[in-house]
């Protein structure tokens, strides 16, 4: 719970981004002016990399591209299995609804690369990787533009390049984005224990987000105490976010965790009474108005059935339809899936139709029960997480809207469910609210 | 001392959807209306090892997997997108 001493610390903090829209990139000059210089350990030095993998533990850092595994869990995971050869930063950010690594890259790419060089030296890795979209252009840029400083300070402490990946929306789950920069193909594969680290080919690969990189990147500088100096109690540290909806000023922001939902959708500026959010990205979970005062954390909304994630918040009007949307969402992501796993093939495309009929109006008498018999039985059953998502965030839709549920299926659908969407991704990218 | 119990898993990538194994093993296997085998409980009772283990050498995608069961994992999932 949000302790009255969190509360009296601000919501919005400056660690990652700036708080104010900066004119230009953070290039490596002012990066170092303003974080001071990063001593990157030696691969060998055992003592200060122990050091160092505990500070990130203490920190209480944990994963921020949508899986909230604790950091330091998976670090160690991979060095007593012998460490990696290649780290991978995961920029692809095939979520719609976010755009927060977009804008991380864009502004502060010192931040990303300085996590990735100490991530690379605590795992033993020569190489590392920056993943991005393939139409991804401005990003490539500005990765170039950022490896060309560093070149010129202090020559090549680890060798950093990027990855072109194909769009699409589970690309960036990490064994899809491992299996392609190892084997060229973009697909998830199973992996039946998941405490083991990616292996393929007979190669290891850790793939960490960029955010998380960003925050690895203070700690080493900063400290485990200084990290929880924002956020909360067993959520520390600051989280960046992805506002969209029915908000005057979506975008980017950054904010300690553990503020109430409803100060964080607050930042984007409501433009009408919010009847639900969606927490955590198209896979996520809608929350209803009783939720806006649980804590934004993992432990805080954990009690309403959804997780930070990826900090995609997409705040939905009351002049919209909750159902529509979520039939909308449920196609995009029947479309979107790898095509490998019968659950997910199958399945996905059967919840979106259901799900379009209740929202057009034109439910039969078993609509709703097959959508409760396949929610049941999709889950848990692909390669990825892909369906699970899908059956998450069509479970949460059924019970945060059940009212417009039941008038929908009497063939009384509202008034909103033709009104246009609010999933166009909008130009998100950028700090938000500074204008 | 209780002997670890054979696990049974799909790999839900390599599963095609032949059906083999919850013809040979219906004890643990159901099909899905798509075809596709659900396995609500993976610990294999000992009496049934010996089916298992030629449901898993009949599947003609290698898509069932017997295994001892995995040390338990910490808290959270592990990389999803």
């Amino acid at each position: 719970m949000a302790t009255d001493a969190l509360l009296r610390r601000p919501l919005r903090v400056a660690r990652l981004l700036s708080v104010e829209v900066p004119a230009a990139p953070i290039g490596l000059a002012e990066h170092l002016e303003r974080h001071g210089p990063l001593r990157v350990a030696p691969r060998r030095a055992g003592a200060e990399q122990l050091a160092l993998l505990d500070e990130i533990g203490r920190s209480g850092l944990t994963g921020r591209g949508g899986g909230g595994f604790p950091t330091a869990a998976k670090l160690t995971m991979i060095r007593q299995a012998g460490g990696a050869r290649l780290l991978i930063v995961n920029a692809t950010e095939g979520e719609p609804a976010s755009a927060k690594d977009k804008t991380l890259l864009t502004y502060a790419p010192h931040l990303v690369l300085d996590g990735a060089e100490v991530v690379a030296g605590l795992i033993g890795a020569t190489r590392a990787l920056v993943a991005l979209d393939e139409r991804d252009a401005p990003r490539r840029a500005a990765l170039r533009v950022a490896l060309g400083e560093r070149a010129a300070r202090h020559g090549v402490r680890v060798e950093i390049g990027a990855v072109a990946v194909p769009p699409g929306y589970v690309h960036g789950e990490e064994s899809a984005l491992s299996n392609f920069v190892l084997t060229g193909v973009a697909l998830p594969f199973f992996r039946p224990d998941k405490s083991k680290p990616l292996q393929r080919r007979r190669q290891r690969t850790l793939v960490q987000n960029a955010e998380t990189l960003a925050h690895v990147a203070l700690i080493a500088r900063h400290g485990a105490a200084w990290f929880a100096t924002a956020g909360d109690k067993g959520a520390s540290g600051s989280t960046l976010v992805t506002l969209s909806g029915s908000l005057a000023h979506p975008g980017v922001f950054e904010v300690a965790l553990g503020h109430p939902l409803g100060d964080v959708v607050g930042l984007g500026a409501p433009t009408e009474a919010l009847q639900a959010v969606l927490v955590g990205g198209y896979g996520g979970s809608w929350v209803g108005p009783g939720a806006l005062g649980a804590p934004y954390s993992k432990a805080g909304l954990g009690p309403h059935g959804a997780a930070p994630g990826a900090g995609v918040l997409l705040a939905l009007g009351e002049r919209h339809c909750g159902i529509a949307e979520s039939a909308r969402l449920a196609a995009y992501l029947a479309r979107q899936g790898a095509g490998q796993c019968g659950p997910c093939v199958f399945g996905l495309p059967a919840l979106a139709e259901d799900l379009g009929r209740l929202a057009r109006g034109d439910a039969d008498a078993g609509t709703l029960e097959r959508l409760e018999r396949r929610l049941a039985t999709i889950a848990g059953r692909g390669g990825c997480g892909h369906p699970d998502g899908a059956v998450r965030m069509v479970k949460s839709a059924l019970s945060v809207f059940c009212e417009d549920v039941a008038r929908h299926r009497a063939g009384q659908p509202c008034p909103w469910a033709s009104a246009p969407s609010l999933l166009a991704p909008a130009a998100l990218e950028g700090p938000g609210g500074g204008r | 001392m209780t002997r670890r119990a054979l696990r049974l898993r799909i790999d839900p990538v390599a599963c095609d959807g032949y059906g083999y194994c919850a013809e040979l093993l219906p004890e643990l296997v159901e099909l899905d209306e798509w075809g596709y085998p659900i396995v609500s409980d993976p610990v294999v009772p000992t009496a049934l090892e010996a089916l298992a283990r030629r449901c898993a050498t009949a599947c003609p995608r290698n898509a069932v997997l017997l295994e001892a069961p995995a040390p338990p994992l910490p808290a959270g999932r592990p990389g999803a997108r």
